[in-house]
């Protein structure tokens, strides 16, 4: 056996590592995905801004109209 | 003088034998009722969110084949069919698997709950906690009915997969439930009887063992009978519809008939044949749970009622 052969151990090593490698490739474009669905099916999101904006305040009952 | 040893050790376990922990076979059934779960939900789902809803479905399915490879590695080392399995062919150590499972288990609940709903989520930790523990663990080495219960954990996934849809529990989901938990008993009985396989040498209590063959080819009909009304009824409920309900009219019927033949047939007769007969209805069970899904699955695209 030529000595620069690739022991058996090695070549098992070598699948183990590059199938975790593409698992976690595949988990992480899967959360990104999953992310760019989550936010578009959520509408948009405003967050308060310290600055007071009508489209955060609160909405109040309209007044009733006098009879 | 120095001297190197090579000692002869069981190979390195490669990717493959962590994939195999996780029973892809058992997988793939999980995956096709736990999509016909979610598929046939009156509530849209997002096509992206239903595919990762049935993806961590199935990781919670493998993580509890994880666990369960790692309690019954005991057992799988005695039998002849589960002696290559990684654990006892010393591929793989036992607690690799233990540590997998737990932790596979963990991932898929949480990527669940963030996916479709904590319902969902906590009904997926249960399954495998049910699965795990209360199957392998509890009953499987103690009842001759073990697989009649385990067979709960494997009608568990199109639940998980319709509650990822509604976020709830309905009868239509409680009878797909039954329709595979009383299909799993004489499936399963109809293989012990012809596979006849050293269940007693590794100390599993089994049916056909403990209470002869004669019981078990009873209990075989008996079930078919339990099951029909079941079948029919998922067939009346907002998922069925005419094409379902005569899937199910006809298996159930030819399943019937096949419980019945096992039933009336004597041990010598069996044997005679080769066990033809209960290779047929064990063949038959197989197409039976597929084409219902298939048919509840084709029902729903088409529309029922």
């Amino acid at each position: 056996m030529a000595l620069h052969a690739e022991h058996d151990l090695h070549s098992r090593r070598r699948s183990r590592n590059t199938g975790l490698g593409i698992v976690l490739l595949a988990f992480v474009a899967l959360v990104f995905a999953l992310t760019v669905v989550k936010v578009r099916q959520g509408g948009l999101v405003e967050a308060f801004d310290h600055q007071p904006r009508v489209s955060l305040t609160p909405v109040e009952p309209a007044p009733k109209a006098a009879p | 003088m120095t001297d190197i040893n090579a000692y002869e050790t069981a190979p390195e376990a490669e990717f493959g034998d962590y994939v195999a922990l996780l029973k892809p076979r058992v997988m793939s059934l999980v995956v096709f009722t736990a999509f016909v779960g979610l598929w046939v939900a009156p509530v849209d789902v997002h096509p992206f969110i239903g595919f990762c809803s049935i993806l961590f479905i199935a990781l919670g399915g493998g993580a509890s084949g994880a666990l369960n490879m790692w309690y019954d590695r005991d057992i799988d080392a005695v039998m002849n069919r589960t002696q290559g399995r990684p654990i006892p062919s010393g591929r793989v150590q036992g607690t690799e698997a233990l540590g997998l499972g737990i932790v596979l288990g963990l991932i898929s609940v949480m990527m669940l709950g963030l996916v479709a709903n904590w319902f969902a989520a906590g009904f997926l930790l249960f399954t495998i906690f049910f699965y795990a523990v209360v199957y392998t663990v509890w009953l499987k080495r103690w009842t001759p009915q073990n697989i009649v219960i385990g067979g709960a954990a494997g009608a568990f996934p199109p639940m998980i997969g319709w509650a990822c849809a509604t976020g709830g529990i309905t009868v239509e989901s409680l009878l797909m439930f039954a329709l595979i938990f009383f299909w799993t008993p004489p499936h399963f009985w109809a293989l012990a009887l012809f596979m006849k396989e050293d269940y007693h040498k590794a100390g599993v209590p089994m049916l056909t063992v403990t209470h002869g063959r004669r019981a078990t080819r009873v209990h075989i009909f008996a079930y078919t009978l339990v099951l029909a009304p079941f079948a029919v009824w998922l067939g009346l409920t907002s998922i069925g519809g005419p094409l379902y309900m005569a899937v199910a009219v006809v298996l159930n019927a030819a399943f019937i008939r096949g419980g019945w033949q096992i039933m009336r047939r004597a041990e010598d007769e069996a044997v005679a044949d080769g066990y033809a007969v209960e290779k047929r209805v064990f063949k038959l069970s197989l197409y039976f749970l597929f084409l219902h899904f298939l048919a509840l699955l084709v029902q729903g695209w088409i529309g029922g009622w």
